[in-house]
């Protein structure tokens, strides 16, 4: 799958996550730029995006993600 | 709302849920407002969330507290004075196996560990009686899940330090103070865990990174298992289930197969399942739960697979038997008139999409189970948790019986030609006097869903009936009304409120059941007589319009009441001089308490 591929899912997700369709999530996207993304929504977002690719992250990769393009990182060498 | 009915999609909810709330929200209906406080041993952001989703489908919009992360004990013994201002009408406590403090550890003998258990139960006991004490108040509370990890093995199921014994212990007391106590009820979350699957549930790194109990996953499965306890104590409950026949009750179609042709029974696999469901439904009506058959069939085909020698329903289980070629909304909304309740009260069974779909959208608020094979037909019903029980009267258990009672009396009637003899013929015999305790559960259970023959719709918990029972602020009634074909049970209860001279009904409600029979005269002649007896000079009534009570607009004005406000809202205040009062009933011979022990 390419990136351009996953970061179109991902909008998705995040757009239902935080029911707001004026969301665009790029590789810098942090919590900082989205208001509702806090520690308790951001439980529901790694659900989300783990079920929209079929992925399991690992604790330590959840704790360490800084950021979007982060998370596409592990998702590209994951997701089948 | 279809994303909430089970079984629903878990991920697609939690994903969701926000617009999932504007939508519930967006729909205008109206819904019964209830505070309630959760007191978390563990994160309980999410569960919050999800319980009010199922909640605004079930009809009831909760307002929050929720108390600061793990604070449970503390917000319970120590209420700040945010929470007390909040004054809950039910309080959730939200623990787990996680929250045990005091786990036997394998170097202690019996008594150290017996001492154990007692100090952790005895916490929670405490917690319990403060909570009542402050609030009066239903209270939900969790049982433990089973632990994890298991340190000696299978052995930590028997033996007395194992962690896993100890749990089933402490849950062992929970259920002892459960039977003694009413308005007190457990959320089965050993249950609901194992159900679930233990392995996923009780993911560690839930727990570890985000203080959660269980997998985020599993919270919509767990927040609707509790929203169906708190809806039944709210009076939200479905009444009756209303059940297709061919292919539902039975394997096959019975018009065309033939009664020999049908499958129920002990001979294959498929017919053992609608014999097995058809066992489930009896077994439903024991918990009160009325059934009715509602089927496109030729009556006498209808009788004749329901007298299958081998299933286990027969015709005389059913109060009502709709077996014709009407579309099947009509049906419904018929047999809903006949039983005299809201087609929001009704089940309806069917494996037919296309036939669920009809009724799911010509009449609101009918519950329609997925049944799209017999062997989750059990599953789907009895998780739905439409019948959920959470007070279990012997009325409950009698109340088919009063039903076919009821259909006799209608037959009757019909012979009849003055109303008045029809009734005399009925040989009424009612018990009207103050409340005693052997019925005080089922009165509050009759002030919680009363919903047509109510004046104020005022709703009573467990403990704030006791209240009112204990007060001698107050005149109380009961009515409990027998007559030739049958016990009809405890009908009626009246509240009247003593302020000086004036008495104020704050409640008047009456079971449908007994409509159109004088019982509310029978009534209003004994609270005259003790209000009388009081010193009272005047009675109050008050009349507060809902969707559903229309029926008892004039009630005060029937009475003789003179109406002396009435405000843009519709609400009404009525008066009644108690000075030369005459009696009004004369059809029904009213007794009082002193007759029950007869």
């Amino acid at each position: 799958m390419d990136s351009k591929a996953i970061y179109e899912r991902l909008n998705k997700v995040f757009r239902d996550v935080f029911d707001d369709d004026d969301i665009t999530v790029n590789a810098n996207t942090t919590a900082n730029d989205i208001e509702d993304w806090d520690s308790l929504e951001h439980i529901t977002l790694m659900a989300a995006v783990q079920k929209e690719f079929k992925v399991k992250f690992s604790m330590g990769e959840i704790a360490s993600m800084k950021n979007v393009g982060e998370m596409v990182q592990i998702i590209e060498k994951r997701a089948k | 709302m279809k994303e909430l009915e089970y079984p629903f999609d878990s991920d697609c909810i939690i994903k969701k849920k926000r617009s999932i709330k504007r939508t519930l929200i967006a729909d205008g209906k109206d819904r019964l407002r209830k505070k309630i406080a959760v007191f978390g041993g563990s994160t309980t952001h999410d569960i919050v969330v999800c319980l009010e989703l199922f909640l605004l489908d079930q009809g009831i919009e909760p307002e929050f507290y929720e108390s600061e992360y793990a604070q449970y004990w503390q917000d319970a013994m120590f209420p700040s004075d945010e929470l007390l201002n909040f004054s809950p009408d039910l309080v959730y406590i939200h623990t787990t196996s996680r929250n045990i403090v005091n786990y036997p550890s394998v170097s202690e003998d019996r008594e150290q560990v017996a001492e154990k258990l007692e100090r952790e139960y005895a916490k929670f006991e405490q917690m319990w009686k403060k909570i009542t004490e402050t609030y009066h108040c239903p209270i939900i509370q969790n049982n433990f899940e089973m632990p994890f990890y298991r340190l000696m093995g299978n052995r930590d199921c028997s033996d007395y330090r194992g962690r896993s014994n100890f749990v089933s212990r402490l849950n062992q007391l929970f259920y002892e103070y459960a039977e003694k106590n009413e308005g007190f009820y457990i959320n089965d979350i050993n249950f609901i865990s194992a159900s679930y699957g233990l392995r996923q549930w009780s993911d560690p790194s839930y727990w570890n990174m985000y203080k959660y109990a269980m997998c985020t996953e599993a919270i919509p499965e767990f927040s609707f298992n509790l929203s169906n306890i708190i809806k039944s104590v709210f009076g939200k409950n479905k009444k009756a289930l209303a059940l297709d026949l061919d292919n539902t009750l039975w394997g096959g179609v019975v018009g065309d197969d033939g009664v020999d042709g049908i499958q129920i029974g002990q001979e294959t696999g498929v017919s053992q399942s609608y014999y097995e469901f058809q066992c489930y439904v009896k077994s439903l009506k024991d918990i009160g739960v009325i059934l009715t058959v509602c089927s496109k069939n030729d009556r006498e085909n209808a009788i004749a697979g329901l007298s299958h020698p081998e299933g286990a329903l027969k015709p005389e289980d059913f109060i009502i038997i709709k077996a014709n070629w009407e579309n099947k909304d009509r049906n419904i909304i018929e047999t809903a008139n006949e039983l005299n309740i809201f087609p929001d009260a009704i089940v309806f069974a069917d494996d037919n999409p296309a036939e669920r779909e009809i009724v799911h959208t010509q009449v609101q608020g009918v519950a329609v189970p997925k049944m799209d094979s017999v062997e989750n037909y059990i599953i789907n019903i009895d998780r739905s948790g439409y019948f959920e029980v959470t007070n279990f009267s012997t009325d409950d258990i009698k109340r088919n019986e009063m039903y076919k009672a009821n259909a006799e009396r209608t037959a009757q009637q019909a012979s009849f030609a003055d109303y008045g003899e029809y009734l005399l013929s009925l040989d009424m015999k009612a018990v009207i006097d103050d409340f005693i305790p052997v019925y005080l559960q089922r009165i509050t259970q009759l002030t919680n869903k009363s919903n047509q023959f109510n004046v104020t719709t005022k709703r009573y918990t467990a403990t704030e009936m006791e209240d009112v029972y204990k007060s001698d602020e107050y005149i109380r009634l009961y009515g409990k009304l027998t007559d030739k074909f049958g016990d009809n049970g405890v009908v009626s209860v009246v509240i009247g409120r003593i302020d000086g001279d004036i008495l104020n009904i704050d409640l008047w409600i009456m079971s449908c059941r007994v409509l159109k029979r004088d019982m509310e005269l029978a009534m209003l002649d004994r609270l005259v007589e003790r209000a009388a007896e009081r010193g009272i000079k005047k009675v109050r009534g008050y009349y507060y319009p809902t969707a559903k009570n229309k029926m008892v607009r004039e009630l005060f004005g029937g009475f003789g009441f003179e109406k002396i406000k009435e405000d843009y809202e519709g609400n009404t205040v009525w008066e009644l001089n108690i000075d030369g009062y005459e009696k009004k009933n004369n059809v029904i011979t009213v007794e009082d308490n002193s007759s029950l022990t007869n």
